[in-house]
Parts: structure tokens; C-alpha cells; sequence
């Protein structure tokens, strides 16, 4: 019974990984921006697509790189077309922006690669079991969460350590006291956007070599990824993270007692702590009202 | 604080007697005109029944000023209640009605007092995290609702008026009018509501929380209020929405749902009280003329949200009287 | 009656007169020519998670038209087939059966894929008295205890794919099953018939309910290996079946333990990676028929026509148009009672069938027994498309034991 526990925490430490990747782009960009990105998800399967088409030329480690990348790129081209037209009025107007987005970039996915889903091959290396004994931990689960570590702390650190980091989170507790300050607050927020979608777009490419592409891969994720923002707290990223990773857990440990309950225990959760503790695990009190 | 500044607000309508007066005549006499545009019955009934949940439901963004993103949660609860109410309570339509707003309106209650705290983006999300959690109760709950399959076994039952008994049942254009009369009775009574010192309670919560609640309002209260009818009356839209096809499916709760419902009322004019049956109207009519013409038909719809958000935001109705008032 | 030129004319008149806006509901206007045309309305989710089924089904009757009006098309008038997306909601589905028959007055209605959708527009062709095909929805109640006089069905029941490969499984791996189903209706239904047919040849098993989005199998996969079972039977669908198997080939299991299920689609093999493409399945229709004439010159016309190797659900698309002119041959008419009840035992003739032994309409219950192809799923062998292979054709009828058990009890118009 304690090793099915253990192989379940592990195991729901993974997909908490997942959630977090996502979770923390919608995050900033809400932090910063006050805008719910609901073609999050979407940018997502962006990202899985490049990748494929990239792998045959750059390999999959390229791909991996150079696909979250883009995805970036073509965040910070619709921040600058579209979102930052509508930070100025009622948030009603970027959530349906975002909205009418997510139904564009899932239908030119499926026009372009095809409703069919698609299979992404990773590395030989990636795809084995570590051991006869941890049989259930493959090499790429094992990937998956090193990346996604490095990601995180990627993350954290860029915004502790550098120029933009630090006005970025200057801008999420008082944006107009750092815009008198000089900064180019435009800009800050298309980068963040960027980030954001740096971050969707990484997802993307793991979720293409653990369950393969198709123009809906993003939705799925979605709902877990609000779930972990409410839960961890809004405002604030370490709260995230840890939403993300304990809803992950719950799901994985409820697979034990009651499998058909696995997807439902997230949302007892949201309810339990939005009872209990309105402001999330770690959400400041000001950031809600 | 989310109070919109972007938009003036207009009173209720520029010329109230002539807006209604075209807006019923054109309803009454939709099965009369629609065939010869090329429409058909079964269109012109979503359109109420879309009509109906959009005008509920800016009770809330167009008079209160908060953005609800999940009540597509409370309309499929209204279908579920109706089709729930059809198939094991009794074969009456008025029953399986009230059935289908109470089940919406103590759900939006009661989800109500946990949200009324939060305010713009935080409200919208909760909001959608909690019609989600609707959306998954119905989508699991295999042995009550019928899970992913969705709610079967059930038919809208004639209306039996004493005298005569009227069958909506098999009788296309019967059901249209019977919708009629229901959406106009409770559209009677939400403009009832909004002309009330309530509803001015909540157009002055809208223009300036932090005014009001010096003025003594309890906004919370009214907040609440405001959500649990709104909820309540979508509701009513989603029980005649399972009236309308015998049927109650998961997907009447998605939030994809609710985000059309905004857009109806965006698209149309949320600050004018036709607005929302207005966008409603062009919503569904487009919706369906495209996806018969093109697979991609999804572009299209999303091409509306981008357009309307960056170039139409007052929406159809809010023009109109903008160019009306200069 | 108005015809549709009148129809257009008309409407041409109102446009001018500036109703532009309403008249976008206005369809597409296409011109009689010669004789009124047979009009077949298609409803199917063009869009959402079933897309690439729908696909082909429309493709497949999309090409059964093409050939039949080169052919004289139906009864000598020309076919039209009007095709709307359901986009995977059966509210959107509804409406839009109710626009076809309502506004473009056809025929004939054939869809949807999802079997939600299919069951609420039967009940809608049901009240109108249309006839109505349902090509590829599998759930039992259509033609068990939901059957209707005017509703046919081409594709198998979940429970007569469950039985086919339940014996080719229990001959080649053995009688101790581990199930890992998705919880609602179709997973019920489905584990339901498994653990029948089982229980028939003297087996036993364990079963595990899981959420239908499911991406994560590890924790079950750990309780099934536990269990020591012969056969792991995948009744996930879509793209949770995929991960399932994914997963069990990462972890090794396929050492241990036999794999398998009711049902895998061309389309689903070709779009998962090669550690999927495994186990013991049964395919409703299989382009690789060697012994059959007509199967290689079909499959070679089709390839021609639309550079695509045929699956069962284009079959079922080819089937639906065909069974439709075979019936209005025989009926000498198109209206709904008629059609009904020319195709009840309706034999398909070889190029139709595409498959050998006798293929027909069942009159009991209105569902189509062809035969269950039952084999091995494999990675492409030469032909991308070579990827299943035939070991038993399990009649359907067989699988489908006898009409009483359906719980259809059929009851015609007066």
C-alpha cells in the first residue's frame, strides 16, 4: 500500500508539473495584464505543432528549444495587434478577445495539420522504462519534470535577477507607480505576454511527446490550470505552483481509493479552499477584492 | 475596480416604444416572414431561447456591471431540471419549467455568496471554475443525467389550458408562440425589475461601486441578488432550451457556451435592454449560415469576438443610440 | 410545394428589398437542373474531437454520390447531399436535422457519430417521419430499446464488436481479463457485453472505471499488472485508448499480457505512434481483402478518386448513399414508410457489401449485419495503410445473437 501511494505521489507530481507550466503563464499574464488568456491552451498546441514541424529538420532537443520560442514570438505579435488594444476597458472585452482567439488558432491548427491527431516521436533515449522495478517511471516522465524544473527555476530567477523580471513584478503589485517611473509599461506587458506564451508553448512540445498532437490538446488543460491559480491564490506564482502541483497529487492519489473520482477531487478542492480560505493558499488579501 | 468608463451610460433605450414595438412586431410574425428569407422555425425558436439567456444574463454585465464567464452552467442546469423533471417527476411542461429555474436559481444562489466578494477578472473566473464544476457534475453523474450521452427519454408535454389544450408537443409553430409568450412574460419582468429602485440600486452599483457603498448600499446584497436572478432567469432560457430539443446534454453547461451568451450581449449592446436579443439573433443566424458553408466556420465566429471587441464594442444597439443622441 | 428556383427567385426579390441581413440565413443557391433532385441531408461533427471520423464518413458519401449520379443517380433524378456540422452538440445537431428537413426539404437524413446526437435526431426525424440512416453511432439502445420504424443503422452495436473479439482473445491469450473502461454509458455497455461473453466461456476478471479524459494510466496499469491477467482490455476511447496503450508498451507489459479491445479505426491507428499500434481489435469494415474481386477494384478507384486508402467509415458513408438507392429501387418512392420498409431484410448486392457472405438490413431491430473483422493492429507493413491484419470474420449476426435480446421492439406507422 505505501509503495502505491509513493508510485501515485510521484506519479501526481508529474502532471502537477504539467498544470504548473501552464498555470504560471496564465498567471503572469493575469498578474500583470488583468487579462484570463482563454487561448492559453491554444498556444499550447501551437507549440506542439512548430515542434513537429521543425523535429525532421532540427531534431527533437532543437525543437525543443526553438518551438517555445516561436510560440513566444507569435504571443508577443498578437499582444501587439490585438490584447494590448483592450487593457484599457472593461476586462469583459479581453476576455472574449482571448475567447475569439482560442476558436481562431484551433481552427487554422486543424486546417492546417488536419482534424486526424498526430503521433510526435521522441528520442529512443526517452522512451524506455528507467528501471524493471520503477517500471512506470519512462525516461520521459523523468525528462518532463527535469525540464520542467529547469523551466520554473528559469522562471523565478528571471524575474528575481533581471532588468524586466524585476519591473515585471514591480508592474503586478503597483503598475502605475512603476509607469511614472519611466518604464515603457507597453512593452513590459508584451514580453510578459511573451513569457507567458514562451511557457505554453514548452508545455506543448512535452504534452506533443507524451500523448501526441491534435487541434484540441490545449482544452483539456485549461480548466486544471485556473483550478491551480484559484487554489494556489491569485497574485501570486509560488501559489501556483504550489496549486498546480497539489492538484496534481489529489488527482493521482485518488486514482487509488476511487478512480472514476480522479478529475473530480480538483474542483472539491477549488470549493474547499474557496470556502475556507477565499484568498487561495497563498493569494494576498488585496489581490481579490 | 472594473466600472466601465469606455461607454456613457445611455438611458435604458432612446426611443423604448418604438424599439419594442419593432421588436414585436417582428417576432409575431416570424412564421410568417422567416420561410420567405430563408429561415426556419426551429432557428427563429434558438433565437428566443438564446435571446432569453443573453438578456438574463446582462442583468449582470449590462445593469450591475459584473462579468459572469460561466453562466452557460446555469442555463444547462435549467435544461437538466426540465428534462430531469419531464422524465421522472410528471409529464408537465409548467412543472418541468419551474423545476428547471429552481435547480439554476439555487445553484447561482448559492455559488453566488461565495463569489460576490471578488470583482472584475477574479469574479469572471470563478465564475467559470464554478459552472465547470455543473459542467462536470452532469458530465460524470452517469445513473441521473446519462453522463456524456447526455439526458434522453423525454418530450415537452401539451399545454393543457382548462378550455383547450394547446400541442406544443408535435406542432412547430405552437411551440414557437408558447416560447413567445414565455419569453415575454419574463422579459415583462425583467424590465419590471430594472425600472424598480432596485435595478437603479444596480445601475448606480455599476457606475460607481465605491460611491454607492458610501451611500449605505449594501453592495454585496445586491450583487448576490442580482447574480441569483440573473442565474435564475437563464435558467428558465435553459429549460425551455430542453423543451426545445427533447434533450439535455454536457455541452449545455461548457463554458464555450457561456463565452457565446457574451458576446450575444456584447455584440448587440449590452447597455441597451434589446441588445443582447438583438446580438442573439445575428449570433445564431450567422453561426448557422456559415457552419453550413464552411468547416472552418470556427474562424469565423472567433473573426466576430476579435471584431466586435476591437471595432464594435458598444455593440449594435449601443450605435444606434450613440448616433441617435448626438 | 415550393420548388427551390421559385424559392430563389423569390428571395432574390426580398434581398433587393434590403433584408439583406435575414437573408443570410438564405442556402446556398444551386440551380435544378433537369429533374428535382434527391436530396440527402448529412449531419456529423465536422469539428471537435470526432472530426476525423466524420471526415471520412462524408467523404465516403460524398464519393457513393459522385459515382451514383454518373450513374443515373436515384429513381433517374440526380443526387444532392446537403451536409451540416453538428460540431459535436446535440443541440447544434437538432437544429440543424430540423433545417434540413424543415427549410431544405430532404429526403433522406443520415448521421451523427456521436450517438448522442445521433439518438436526439432520430427522435426528430421520428416526429416528422423522415427516413433516417445512422452510419456510424455506436450505442445499443438506437437499434435495441430506442429502435424506431424509420431508423437504420450501419455500423455494429458496442456489443456486437465486444463479442466478436472476446472469443479470438480467450482462444489466444486465455480467460483471466483486466478491464480498464471509461465511465459512461458507452464504457457500461460495453464492459457489460465483455463480461457477458466471458462469463459464457468460463472466464474471470477485474475491472477499473476511470474518468474518460484519462491521460495518466500508470496507477491503473500498476493494479492491472498486479492481478497477473492474460488479456489487458482497453475500452478507453479516443485519444485516452491511445495513451492507455502508450503507456502499457512504455512499462513493458506487452511481455506479460495480451492487448486488446472492441473497436480501433484506421484513422486512430495511423495517428498514434508506433508503441500503439498493438493488440487485438475488431474493425467494422477492412480495405485488405484479398479474396474478395470487388474490394481491390473499389479500393482502387477510391484511391484514385481521392488519394486516400478507404476505412470503415468511408464504407459506412458508401454504404448509406447505396442503401438508400437500393431501397427507393424497391420501393419505387422516397417517402419515409415506403423506404422503411423496402430495406427491412434488404440484402447488400457484392460491390455494395464489399466483403463476402450474405449483408443485410435486419428487420427485427434495423441494424445492418455485416461481418466483424477481428485482428491484429501492427505498425504499417510496406503500405502505410497495411496496418491490421485479418485473422477471423466473426458474422455479425452471430455477435449480435437474436433480435429478442436487443430489447427493440419495432412498431410501424398504422
Amino acid at each position: 500500500m505505501l509503495q502505491l501511494v509513493l508510485f501515485n505521489v510521484t506519479n501526481g507530481l508529474i502532471i502537477g508539473a504539467f498544470y504548473v507550466l501552464m498555470a504560471l503563464g496564465l498567471s503572469l499574464i493575469l498578474n500583470l495584464s488583468n487579462v484570463i488568456n482563454f487561448a492559453h491552451g491554444n498556444f499550447l498546441a501551437l507549440g506542439g505543432y512548430i515542434a513537429f514541424v521543425l523535429t525532421p529538420y532540427i531534431g527533437f532537443w532543437g525543437a525543443l528549444l526553438v518551438a517555445p520560442i516561436l510560440t513566444a514570438v507569435l504571443g508577443f505579435v498578437v499582444e501587439r495587434l490585438m490584447i494590448r488594444r483592450v487593457y484599457s476597458r472593461d476586462p469583459v472585452y479581453s476576455l472574449l478577445l482571448t475567447f475569439g482567439l482560442a476558436f481562431i488558432i484551433q481552427d487554422v491548427c486543424r486546417y492546417i495539420w488536419g482534424p486526424n491527431g498526430l503521433p510526435m516521436t521522441v528520442p529512443d533515449v526517452l522512451a524506455q522504462p528507467l528501471s524493471q522495478n520503477l517500471f512506470f517511471i519512462t525516461g520521459y516522465r523523468v525528462f518532463m519534470v527535469a525540464v520542467v524544473i529547469i523551466a520554473v527555476a528559469g522562471l523565478f530567477a528571471f524575474l528575481r535577477f533581471t532588468r524586466v523580471g524585476i519591473r515585471i513584478r514591480a508592474g503586478t503589485l503597483d503598475l502605475d507607480t512603476v509607469a511614472a517611473l519611466g518604464v515603457n509599461v507597453g512593452l513590459l506587458r508584451s514580453l510578459n505576454f511573451a513569457v507567458g506564451c514562451l511557457l505554453a508553448g514548452l508545455a506543448g512540445v512535452l504534452a506533443a511527446g507524451q500523448i501526441g498532437l491534435n487541434p484540441n490538446m490545449g482544452d483539456d488543460v485549461l480548466m486544471p490550470s485556473f483550478i491551480a491559480i484559484i487554489v494556489g491564490g491569485v497574485g501570486s506564482l509560488t501559489g501556483t505552483l504550489l496549486g498546480g502541483l497539489l492538484i496534481g497529487v489529489a488527482g493521482a492519489l485518488t486514482t487509488i481509493v476511487w478512480p472514476a473520482a480522479s478529475e473530480a477531487v480538483i474542483y472539491v478542492i477549488m470549493l474547499v479552499v474557496l470556502v475556507v480560505r477565499p484568498r487561495g493558499l497563498m493569494g494576498e488579501e488585496g489581490m481579490l477584492t | 475596480m472594473s466600472a466601465t468608463t469606455a461607454v456613457p451610460a445611455p438611458a435604458l433605450s432612446l426611443r423604448p416604444w418604438l424599439t419594442a414595438a419593432i421588436v414585436w412586431g417582428l417576432l409575431l410574425t416570424v412564421p410568417f416572414w422567416l420561410p420567405l428569407v430563408g429561415g426556419y422555425t426551429a432557428l427563429a425558436a434558438r433565437v428566443l431561447v438564446m435571446g432569453l439567456a443573453a438578456m438574463s444574463f446582462n442583468l449582470l454585465l449590462g445593469f450591475t456591471g459584473q462579468m459572469s464567464f460561466g453562466h452557460a452552467a446555469y442555463f444547462g442546469l435549467g435544461a437538466y431540471g426540465a428534462g430531469l423533471s419531464l422524465k421522472y417527476l410528471a409529464a408537465s411542461t409548467p412543472l418541468a419549467m419551474l423545476m428547471g429555474v429552481l435547480l439554476g436559481g439555487l445553484a447561482g444562489t448559492l455559488f453566488g455568496l461565495l463569489i460576490v466578494r471578488r470583482r472584475g477578472v477574479y469574479f469572471a473566473m470563478v465564475t467559470v471554475a464554478f459552472g465547470q464544476i455543473a459542467f462536470y457534475i452532469a458530465y460524470s453523474w452517469n445513473s441521473l443525467t446519462g453522463g456524456y450521452d447526455g439526458l434522453r427519454g423525454f418530450v415537452r408535454a401539451p399545454i393543457n389550458l382548462g378550455f383547450t389544450t394547446v400541442d406544443i408537443a408535435n406542432n412547430d409553430i405552437a411551440f414557437y408562440y408558447f416560447l413567445l409568450v414565455v419569453f415575454g412574460i419574463a422579459v415583462g419582468l425583467l424590465g419590471l425589475l430594472l425600472a424598480s429602485p432596485f435595478g437603479r440600486t444596480l445601475l448606480a452599483i455599476r457606475e460607481n461601486e465605491r460611491r454607492a457603498r458610501f451611500l449605505g448600499i449594501p453592495i454585496e446584497r445586491h450583487i448576490w441578488l442580482s447574480f441569483s436572478i440573473s442565474c435564475a432567469f437563464t435558467a428558465l432560457a435553459g429549460s425551455l432550451y430542453a423543451l426545445l430539443n427533447n434533450f439535455a446534454d454536457p455541452m449545455g453547461l461548457h463554458y464555450s457556451l457561456s463565452g457565446e451568451i457574451v458576446i450575444m450581449a456584447v455584440m448587440g449592446g449590452m447597455r441597451a435592454f434589446w441588445g443582447p436579443l438583438v446580438g442573439a439573433a445575428l449570433f445564431v443566424v450567422v453561426q448557422d449560415y456559415i457552419s453550413s458553408m464552411t468547416v472552418n466556420w470556427m474562424s469565423f465566429v472567433g473573426l466576430i469576438f476579435v471584431l466586435v471587441v476591437l471595432f464594435f464594442p458598444r455593440g449594435l444597439l449601443g450605435m444606434l443610440q450613440g448616433r441617435g443622441s448626438q | 410545394m415550393i420548388t427551390p428556383d421559385r424559392l430563389a427567385l423569390r428571395r432574390r426579390t426580398l434581398i433587393k428589398s434590403s433584408l439583406a441581413l435575414t437573408a443570410l440565413a438564405a442556402p446556398p443557391i444551386i440551380a435544378a437542373r433537369g429533374d428535382t433532385p434527391v436530396r440527402i441531408g448529412m449531419v456529423d461533427p465536422l469539428t471537435g474531437i470526432l472530426s476525423a471520423l466524420a471526415a471520412s464518413e462524408v467523404e465516403g458519401a460524398r464519393y457513393a454520390v459522385e459515382r451514383l449520379n454518373k450513374k443515373g443517380g436515384i429513381l433517374g433524378r440526380p443526387i444532392e447531399l446537403l451536409v451540416e456540422d453538428s460540431a459535436n452538440d446535440v443541440g447544434t445537431g437538432v437544429q440543424k436535422t430540423r433545417k434540413l428537413i424543415e427549410r431544405d426539404k430532404v429526403d433522406v437524413i443520415f448521421g451523427d457519430v456521436n450517438s448522442g446526437i445521433a439518438y436526439a435526431m432520430s427522435q426528430v426525424t421520428n416526429e416528422l417521419k423522415v427516413f433516417h440512416i445512422v452510419p456510424g453511432g455506436h450505442t445499443d439502445p438506437i437499434t435495441g430499446t430506442d429502435c424506431k420504424w424509420n431508423v437504420f443503422r450501419i455500423c455494429n452495436t458496442t456489443s456486437m464488436d465486444a463479442s466478436a473479439v472476446t472469443g479470438e482473445l480467450v482462444r489466444r491469450f486465455g480467460k483471466k481479463f483486466f478491464f480498464i473502461t471509461p465511465d459512461y454509458a458507452y464504457g457500461h455497455t460495453l464492459q457489460e457485453s465483455f463480461i457477458k461473453h466471458l462469463k459464457a466461456l468460463g472466464g474471470e476478471y477485474q475491472a477499473v472505471m476511470l474518468p474518460i479524459n484519462t491521460v495518466d494510466f500508470s496507477a491503473t496499469l500498476i493494479q492491472a499488472r498486479a492481478y497477473r491477467p492474460n488479456v489487458l482490455l482497453n475500452n478507453m476511447g479516443g485519444l485516452a485508448q491511445i495513451n492507455c496503450m502508450k503507456q502499457f508498451t512504455q512499462f513493458g507489459m506487452q511481455k506479460e499480457m495480451g492487448l486488446g479491445g472492441a473497436l480501433f479505426e484506421l484513422e486512430s491507428i495511423k495517428a498514434v505512434p508506433r508503441e500503439a499500434q498493438a493488440g487485438t481489435w475488431a474493425m467494422e469494415w477492412w480495405w485488405d481483402q484479398p479474396k474478395v474481386p470487388e474490394v481491390g477494384q473499389f479500393v482502387a478507384e477510391f484511391r484514385k478518386a481521392t488519394g486516400k486508402t478507404p476505412s470503415a467509415r468511408h464504407w459506412f458513408g458508401l454504404v448509406a448513399v447505396e442503401s438508400v438507392r437500393l431501397a427507393a429501387e424497391k420501393a419505387k418512392s422516397l417517402e419515409g414508410p415506403k423506404l422503411s420498409l423496402a430495406m427491412e431484410d434488404m440484402p447488400l448486392p457484392p460491390d455494395v457489401a464489399l466483403q463476402p457472405g450474405h449483408v443485410f438490413y435486419r428487420a427485427g431491430d434495423h441494424e445492418l449485419m455485416p461481418n466483424i473483422f477481428v485482428g491484429d493492429v501492427h505498425p504499417p507493413q510496406g503500405n502505410p495503410d497495411n496496418v491490421f491484419t485479418v485473422t477471423n470474420l466473426e458474422p455479425g449476426e452471430k455477435a449480435a445473437g437474436p433480435v429478442a435480446d436487443t430489447g427493440c421492439k419495432m412498431v410501424h406507422p398504422a
